[in-house]
């Protein structure tokens, strides 16, 4: 067989749409699930059994679901909670976001531990408050050791956004399936797609390498 | 929220049998894809350590391409993709006379891709063997295949199971992509008896509550092995 890019070529403006929609997938959801995985994990390490408890079921609860699921409950769930339509976009950032936050929360959890006790007691024994502690002491120190497994994890949610092609959101992998079915160029199509999605995972992949290595060193 | 509640529906024909017969699909593909993903990600890993450079190189390129395009890309790979680049007599076989070419595609795909995830914990696992047991077995005039399979292999997999565990819990919940390309597993079916009854509240939840039960069998059943193969005095599976 012989292949013929010229079809791809064409609907290239239409794909990096997709493509940018991707990436404003991901960022968001980094950003809201980093935000609120920092709370679930400061919950779960907190002495408020109850709550700490509560994040612990969320937390595990999420881990143990399909994404796919996931996308879908919230696909049906939101419209219904605020009784209104919503398009695709919007159900998909607030499932995305809360999903990703389980998952943060475990790296941040584990970054918060791995920071010595005497570092904890030394802040609070100089008179700082609780979030000082946290915020001045601690979360820099943490935030070292969980940079290359944040960025691990980025490149995961990266791939995971492909997932929104089941509720038919333009991201990259679905405006990729509508060019390869509308102009039958599978094969094209999603090699090009394959390609994409390898050099920027890849990319992203070789700086947590990096990031992993200086740190092992300093 | 206006929503008329009807759990009934999940006990009722057909939907029932379609919730178990979603349930034995995500099983069986889970399944056969970790079996896949063992076999291969051992051999990949394995070969990963192995002193050859060419052939190191060659498993970086293999654990590079399956970990980092996405799942749901792969499956599409291979299932639209394969059949058109292969001799068409072989591609004519695989979308004509095999029977449910969806099943054994999502079953390859998922396994391929989980055997990257495999192959980097394996290496990890062998790369973290103390060098005594390796130097002992070289002294003690052992084969390469023989230090692998005897020494450094038995232990690196005592090392990595708890993070195998984990990649196991995924295989259950990608299994869930297969619904892109046809396969009516568990998700499939909930979304399924959604859209026949506009019962999803129903439908989700039973779906979540067979994935957990998948979760919570597949944790103690992996922790039963971490005790069971552990060493006597070593701590190295604790």
């Amino acid at each position: 067989m012989t292949l013929d890019f010229t079809a791809v070529w064409k609907s290239l403006p239409f794909l990096f749409d997709g493509l940018e929609l991707s990436f404003l997938l991901t960022a968001s959801s980094m950003l809201g699930g980093i935000a609120f995985g920092l709370l679930l994990a400061v919950v779960r390490l907190s002495r408020l059994r109850a709550a700490a408890a509560l994040a612990a079921v969320y937390v595990n609860g999420f881990r143990a679901v399909p994404l796919v699921l996931v996308i879908f409950w919230f696909y049906f769930l939101v419209p219904l909670a605020i009784g209104h339509a919503v398009d695709a976009l919007q159900s998909a950032l607030i499932a995305f976001t809360l999903f990703e936050a389980a998952y943060y929360s475990e790296i941040i959890r584990a970054g918060l531990r791995s920071v010595r006790p005497g570092q904890w007691q030394a802040a609070y024994a100089s008179g700082l408050s609780y979030v000082q502690v946290l915020r001045l002491v601690i979360l820099p120190q943490a935030f070292r050791n969980m940079l290359p497994l944040m960025v691990s994890q980025a490149v995961i949610l990266f791939q995971d956004t492909s997932l929104v092609y089941v509720i038919s959101l333009r991201d990259f992998m679905t405006s990729a399936s509508i060019v390869a079915t509308r102009d039958n160029r599978m094969v094209e199509t999603y090699l090009f797609a394959a390609a994409v999605y390898f050099v920027v995972c890849a990319s992203g992949s070789q700086a947590a390498a990096m990031l992993n290595r200086r740190r092992s060193f300093a | 929220m206006n929503y008329s509640w009807n759990w009934a529906v999940l006990v009722q024909e057909p939907y029932l049998g379609w919730l178990i017969s979603g349930t034995c699909l995500t099983l069986a593909i889970s399944l056969a894809a970790w079996m896949l993903a063992l076999v291969v990600g051992t051999v990949v890993g394995t070969v990963a350590s192995l002193p050859n450079r060419v052939l190191k190189v060659v498993a970086a390129i293999y654990i590079a391409l399956f970990r980092n395009v996405p799942l749901l890309l792969q499956l599409f790979l291979w299932f639209f993709v394969i059949p058109e680049v292969l001799p068409p007599a072989w591609g004519h076989w695989l979308k004509r006379d095999l029977p449910y070419p969806e099943f054994w595609t999502s079953i390859i795909a998922l396994g391929l891709f989980t055997s990257a995830r495999v192959a980097v914990q394996v290496a990890a696992g062998i790369a973290t063997v103390p060098a005594g047991p390796r130097t002992a077995a070289v002294a003690s005039g052992m084969t390469t295949a023989q230090i692998f399979r005897l020494v450094l292999l038995p232990q690196a997999f005592r090392i990595v199971l708890p993070p195998l565990t984990s990649d196991f819990l995924t295989v259950f919940k990608n299994s869930a992509l297969a619904l892109t390309i046809g396969v009516f597993e568990l998700t499939a079916q909930s979304r399924q008896i959604e859209s026949y009854t506009f019962q999803g509240f129903e439908a989700f939840t039973a779906a979540t509550i067979v994935y957990l039960a998948i979760a919570l069998l597949v944790t103690a059943l992996m922790r039963f092995l971490e005790r069971w193969t552990a060493l006597p005095m070593t701590g190295a599976a604790v």
